[in-house]
Order: structure tokens, then C-alpha cells, then sequence
């Protein structure tokens, strides 16, 4: 069923042009070298064990970074998937490993990241049985995953590995986890070398494309007066950034990023009008409602992107590029659907739409801009008093960076203003939780993140609330060398939250005062250098200290206790009732 | 929108846990199977499933996308009752001196078309097929006359349109990696037959 690719390859287990008999454990990583595979995340334990003794063996082609928790393992491998474009690999035991991993795969899984986990499993005569550390993996990640497969018997595991990669980073992308029981990993069995997977006949990864699609299209970009383009995570995984940037430059586009979509068109491109969403930019959240053509390319309508949906971009014609099907007419009624890989299908589209300039329309984004300029970005960024924002923190991570920093954020109200404020030079140097907001992901995503591109300066900014979730992973760190540098926003709250119990009940703090231990003190203790600052004055030189140190740094900045994140689309409106204030 | 009876019929691969795969496309968002039936198919290793459920139409093609999103699933459509042909099947235990004695209800087993199974001393097994009302309505008949033990197969359906599933279900089997580009001919009948 497969067809046979060459690869780079050349593997060590042929004696003479003959097949030999290797195990199982060593025909997992046989393969994973054959799929180019250089960085492991992963956590050994009783099940997976005969894999580790094959590592043994492996370790100058297979750097395996040993984390301090499973969950740690796969938020790495996202940040490593997500910086570097590549498929983030996971080793973990049975029962416990296996469900620590849960969190993770459901958060690639929403926001589309290429993953393969291989977990060991029980021996497969004790299946069913309640043995130690047993647990049905297979079922507890069914929706969690793209795919999943349990192998008993050593002979499936060449194909099924070669599926697994083919699985998660075609399409669209998404984890998948193979299960591997204990006899099947010691398992001696004739190797019979190993054949990429290009086509499975179940699997579609991208619809056909339709010419009709196209060509309408095109015709309703070419009569649009007031055309808005949105842009996701699509852009980015397509690997389409030049074209989506012809696409919009040809026709004189506004463009709107999500969330995941940030960092596909760099910053301060001239067509860049900000972030869609809840805690979006004022004018594309506006606009959304006032345009005649929203084309929406590689992104999936998310409820906090579109807020009320009944009264969302009623007015215009929609065009929607995406990859995946089911996505189509999901939340939002499509006028054109243009089913197919961006890559392909912004080209064609390019070629027939007309040359044009919409100056006038792109001026009101830029006046509603000045609006939001002066009533939030200003005193985010440049605040009069004497606590530090969120947003000056960023601004002079800026300054230092230039934009050319790859940043990771946990979640919360830090990730809203990280996002809000960074600036994204480069594709692939956002990386944050989107569809699942997991609180905890920020810190193991940027260590991921160095070993996808360790020529990066990788920064994490977390609140002191997810820095608590993960904080296990400064022990990764210490024994690794990842150069990640960390900055803990702390407002000694979990503010998101308390944001909310302020706004809509009445400041009523239900549980979201959160005490920290002494974050430098800590990171001390895991021999990691940093330092706390509370006054401005200091924070440029900190921030300087940080980025300019050859190693990892943590910096705690202490921030204003109840600032809020604005603009706000509260729950239930309308994207262009969006609050200022 | 209004809910109605569809008949989904899902193409797939014969893997293990594709069951609960499939059943937990419906479970996640709170819509019941009414009834579920997996056979081979008329393709050699492909296998079949006739899901019954009620919901509307709008429900049914994001349900049949996001089925046929699944890895292991070829091809996914649905039906309502008026394009297809369906059956289910029924096994009813009744006494044997109930069936001797009363008039009434050999006629009843004769009029359902009924036939035997097994017959014993104490109790005769008849079967019938047909759709569900008339089962349901022999059931209730035969409760009044000491029905022992009733049971109701899966639903199975075949669909109306002369040439079926079959040609494009064999598309599958000489299919290529999809080609970059096709003339699209259903262009304007998305509300049609639903199809990738």
C-alpha cells in the first residue's frame, strides 16, 4: 500500500543486501531516524523500558531530552513542532505516562500541531487484565487524536510508524499516538527495512481543488469596495506565507491575524491591521462588520474570533480557504468555499484577481487604530503611574529584540497582552495556546522551542499563575542547557480570571489571589540565573541582562495587580460592540 | 430546523476501535444513535455502517464532514427514509399454546408475515423484517398474548438511486493520490447528494 521512498538515511541493519533480525524497540527508532527525527521529548518508564535500552545505543543520533513530567514531554514537542515547521516526537510509559500526555495531545490536537507519541504498553497477554500501570490509552486519546494504532506484534511497527508521520504532518496536521506493547517492543523479528508512507486510501489529506470555486472567488475580490482578509494558523503550517503575501499585496488587502495566525505577515507589514478575536485589535474586530468581502484564509471562525454569531459579518460575502472540509459552513455560512492547501490554492487566486488599492478603506482601519492608540495602547505602553504594565514590558522586549525573538506565552492575561504587543518579524515565532488555553504550556513550549531553532533567542512569557502548573520543567533546563528565557509577569493574581469576577460579578475575587514562592530564589536553587524587578527604572537593564546572558535567565517582573486587558468583546456580543475601556 | 430520521452510511476500514471512534463523533455532541449496524460491504475489505439518527439536515453534513475526516473512514452520506430502502429484523418468543390455541393470533403472525424459527413444546421463535412501525405495532399485539422475549436488529439500508454508492465507493479502489485540480460538476448542488 505504501510506495516506496528513498530517504537520507542509510540504515545500519542490513548484513550484505539481506534482512536481519532486530527488535522492535530498535526498529522504532530505525525509523524514526528514517523520518529525519534528531530531538525526542520523553520520560522512561517499566513499559516503554526495552525502548530506552535501544536509546542506549542510538544517543549520538538521537538527542533525547529528558523532561520532568510527561505533560512537559508534549508541550515541548508542540513548541518544537511549531518553531522549526518539523514533527515534534514523544516517548512515554504505560497507565500514568500515558494519561499525563492527555492535556497535551488535546491541545495539539485544536491547534493543529504534527505530533507523534509513542507510549509502551503492558504486555499484550495482560491487556484487559487491570495490570500495573495498564491503562487504555487507545480510547482515552480516540478524540484527542488524528489517528491512534496499538502495536502487539514487532512485525507492524516499520508501517506503523511510517503512518503515523505521514498522518500528523500531512493535511492538517494533528497528533497522533502509537501505542507499543512491552512484547512487541522486545520482540526479535526479520527487518525489512523501511518505506515511507505517501498514500493511504482511507485518508485524503487535501480535498481536490475546484476551479469554479476559484474563479468566483476571484469575481467577488474583484468587485469588493471593501474587501478584509483574516489569516490563521493555516498560513503558517501551509508553509504559505509568500504567497499569502502576494496574494494580499496584488489586490491591496487589509489583513487581520488570529491568535495562531500571528506571525504568518511580519508586524509591521503595511496591510497587517492587528489581531481578530476577544482581546483583538479595535479596528479588524469593527471592520469585520462593515466589509463587503471577508476572505478568510486557514482559520476555523473560533467562537472568541467571531463573538455573537448571529450578528457576525451578516453584511458581507464570505470567501473561505481552508484545508480541511469540515470547516467549511462550520460556524460561518460560506458564499465560496475554496476547499484545498493555501499554498496551492492563493496562487490561483492571485493570478485572476485584479491589481488594486484600498486606501481609503485601509485609512479607516488606520483612524480607528489612532482611536485605540489613544484610548488603550497608549497608557498600556507608556503608563503614568508608578506600577509597570504588562504592555511597557513588551515594548521593551521589543526594542531589545527588534522583533526577532521567538515568543512563547502561557495563558491568560500576559499571553493576551504578549500577543497584543510583540512584535513577529519572522513566520513560526509565535508560539502559543489557542483552541485549548492551557495554563502551564508557555514554559515546556519554549524549552521545545529552542531545540526547534536553537539559533533563536526563544523567551517565555508567563503569568505567575501557568508558571506554577509547569514550573518542573526549569530541572529540563538546568540538565539540558535549553537557552530559554523566562519573564513572569506578576500581577499576584490569576488575573484573567479576576478580570472577569470584576467585570461580570461584581468583584466578587472567588479564588484567584494566588501567592508565589521567590520565583529567583527558585531558579536559583536549579542553578539557573535571574533576577525580580519592581520599578521601572530597572526593567531595561533586566530585560538587557536577560536576552544578553549565555544561558537560560529568569526575569520576574512585578506588574500592576488589577490592570485589565482591553479592547474586550465580552462574552455574548457582537465583534463590533468591542469594549475600549 | 426541523428533525428528521436520516440513515448515514459510512464506508471504512475494518480496523478495531473504529467503533468508538465513530460513536464518539455522536456522543460529543449529545445526539443519540437510534441504531447502528456494521456488515462487510459490496468492496472487497471495506466495511459498512448504517447509522439511524434524528436530527436536521444542517446537523447531518457537519456530522458526515467530520466522519469522513476520520482516517479510517472512505466515504460518508445521508439518506432520508424516502431515498432508501430499509429494513430491520425481529425475533419474537412466544408460547406455543398461545400461537395453537388463539385464532387471533396465527392470524396476526400470518398477516406480519411471520415465520418460524424454532418450534418447541413450550414456546415457538418467529421472525419477521420490515420497518419499524410494523414491528413495533406486532409487538404490542403479541405483548397482550404473553410475549416472552422480543428483540430488533440494527436497520439496514440500500439506496434507491439505480447506480448506489457503488461507483464512487470504487473510485477508491484504482484512486491515486489526488490529482491538484478538478472541474467541479457539483458546483451549486451542495444541498444534493452530500459529498467531499
Amino acid at each position: 500500500m505504501n510506495t516506496i521512498q528513498k530517504t537520507g538515511y542509510e540504515p545500519q541493519v542490513e548484513e550484505h543486501g539481506k534482512a536481519v533480525e532486530i527488535s522492535g524497540s530498535r526498529a522504532v527508532l530505525e525509523a524514526l531516524l528514517e523520518e529525519g527525527v534528531d530531538t525526542v521529548f520523553g520520560y522512561p518508564g517499566g513499559a516503554i523500558m526495552p525502548i530506552y535500552d535501544a536509546l542506549y545505543d542510538y544517543n549520538s543520533q538521537l538527542k533525547h531530552i529528558l523532561v520532568r513530567h510527561e505533560q512537559g514531554a508534549i508541550h515541548a514537542a508542540q513548541g518544537f513542532a511549531r518553531s522549526s515547521g518539523k514533527t515534534g516526537v514523544v516517548f512515554a510509559t504505560s497507565g500514568p505516562g500515558a494519561t499525563n500526555l492527555v492535556t497535551g495531545l488535546a491541545d495539539a490536537m485544536i491547534d493543529s500541531n504534527p505530533i507523534v507519541c509513542i507510549t509502551g504498553q503492558v504486555f499484550a497477554s495482560l491487556l484487559g487484565t487491570d495490570a500495573f500501570q495498564e491503562t487504555d490509552v487507545i480510547n482515552i486519546t480516540t478524540p484527542i487524536t488524528k489517528w491512534n494504532y496499538q502495536v502487539t506484534d514487532a512485525s507492524e511497527i516499520p508501517e506503523a510508524i511510517a503512518r503515523a508521520f505521514h498522518i500528523a504532518s500531512t493535511g492538517r496536521p494533528g497528533p497522533v499516538l502509537i501505542d507499543i506493547t512491552k512484547n512487541a517492543q522486545l520482540q526479535l523479528f526479520e527487518y525489512p527495512g523501511y518505506n515511507k508512507c505517501s498514500h493511504i486510501r482511507s485518508y485524503r489529506p487535501e480535498p481536490e481543488i475546484r476551479k469554479e470555486y476559484i474563479e468566483k472567488a476571484a469575481a467577488l475580490i474583484n468587485q469588493a469596495q471593501k474587501p478584509l482578509v483574516l489569516f490563521g494558523q493555516g498560513v503558517i503550517l501551509g508553509k504559505a506565507e509568500a504567497e499569502f503575501r502576494a496574494f494580499i499585496e496584488k489586490a491591496g488587502i487589509p489583513s487581520a491575524a488570529t491568535l495562531l495566525g500571528l506571525s504568518a505577515l511580519p508586524s509591521d507589514h503595511e496591510l497587517h491591521v492587528g489581531m481578530l478575536g476577544m482581546h483583538g485589535n479595535y479596528a479588524p474586530n469593527v471592520m469585520t462588520n462593515e466589509c463587503d468581502v471577508l476572505i478568510a484564509v486557514g482559520m476555523r471562525f473560533d467562537d472568541r474570533v467571531t463573538g455573537r454569531l448571529d450578528q457576525y459579518a451578516k453584511q458581507a460575502k464570505i470567501i473561505h480557504l481552508d484545508i480541511d472540509p469540515a470547516e467549511i459552513d462550520k460556524n460561518v455560512k460560506t458564499t465560496v468555499p475554496v476547499w484545498g492547501n493555501c499554498k496551492k490554492t492563493l496562487p490561483m487566486l492571485t493570478q485572476l484577481i485584479h491589481p488594486g488599492n484600498h486606501g481609503d478603506w485601509l485609512q479607516q482601519f488606520r483612524e480607528l487604530e489612532k482611536e485605540e492608540v489613544k484610548e488603550v495602547i497608549h497608557n498600556e505602553l507608556n503608563p503614568s503611574g508608578e506600577v509597570m504594565t504588562m504592555g511597557e514590558v513588551i515594548k521593551v522586549l521589543n526594542e531589545l529584540t527588534n522583533g526577532d525573538a521567538i515568543i512563547t506565552t502561557d495563558v491568560g492575561q500576559h499571553q493576551m497582552v504578549a500577543s497584543r504587543y510583540a512584535k513577529f518579524n519572522h513566520s513560526k515565532s509565535s508560539v502559543t495556546s489557542g483552541g485549548l488555553g492551557t495554563m502551564g504550556f508557555g514554559l515546556p513550549a519554549a524549552i521545545g522551542a529552542w531545540y526547534g531553532a536553537p539559533e533563536k533567542t526563544v523567551v517565555a512569557i508567563v503569568g505567575d499563575g501557568g508558571f506554577q502548573m509547569t514550573l518542573q520543567e526549569l530541572g529540563t533546563i538546568m540538565q539540558f542547557g535549553a537557552k530559554v528565557k523566562i519573564i513572569i509577569l506578576n500581577n499576584e493574581f490569576l488575573g484573567m480570571v479576576r478580570q472577569w469576577q470584576q467585570l461580570f460579578n461584581e468583584r466578587r475575587y472567588s479564588f484567584v489571589d494566588i501567592t508565589s514562592p521567590d520565583f529567583v530564589a527558585l531558579a536559583k536553587a536549579y542553578h539557573i540565573n535571574g533576577q525580580k524587578v519592581s520599578e521601572r527604572k530597572d526593567l531595561k537593564e533586566a530585560l538587557k541582562t536577560a536576552l544578553d546572558h549565555d544561558g537560560a535567565y529568569l526575569l520576574e517582573v512585578m506588574v500592576g495587580k488589577e490592570n485589565n486587558v482591553f479592547p474586550m468583546v465580552t462574552q455574548g456580543s457582537s465583534v463590533s460592540d468591542i469594549r475600549l475601556k | 430546523m426541523e428533525k428528521k430520521e436520516y440513515t448515514i452510511t459510512l464506508y471504512t476500514e475494518n480496523s478495531i476501535g473504529l467503533i468508538g471512534r465513530i460513536s464518539g463523533i455522536f456522543s460529543r455532541r449529545k445526539i443519540n444513535i437510534e441504531s447502528l449496524n456494521t456488515s462487510p460491504s459490496e468492496a472487497e475489505g471495506i466495511h459498512r455502517f448504517t447509522i439511524v439518527i434524528q436530527e436536521s439536515e444542517e446537523v447531518l453534513k457537519k456530522l458526515c464532514r467530520q466522519l469522513e475526516k476520520q482516517i479510517d473512514v472512505l466515504k460518508a452520506y445521508y439518506n432520508t427514509d424516502e431515498e432508501i430502502v430499509w429494513q430491520e429484523q425481529a425475533l419474537y418468543k412466544v408460547p406455543a399454546d398461545v400461537v395453537t390455541e388463539k385464532l387471533y393470533v396465527e392470524r396476526l403472525l400470518r398477516q406480519y408475515g411471520a415465520s418460524t424459527v424454532v418450534i418447541r413444546q413450550d414456546y415457538i421463535v418467529f421472525e419477521t423484517a420490515g420497518h419499524r412501525e410494523e414491528i413495533d405495532r406486532l409487538t404490542e399485539e403479541l405483548n397482550k398474548y404473553g410475549l416472552i422475549e422480543f428483540v430488533r436488529g440494527a436497520r439496514i439500508a440500500i439506496i434507491k438511486d439505480s447506480a448506489g454508492f457503488h461507483e464512487k465507493l470504487m473510485e477508491f479502489d484504482y484512486r491515486e493520490p489526488s490529482p491538484n485540480l478538478v472541474e467541479n460538476e457539483y458546483l451549486d448542488q451542495r444541498g444534493s447528494v452530500f459529498t467531499m
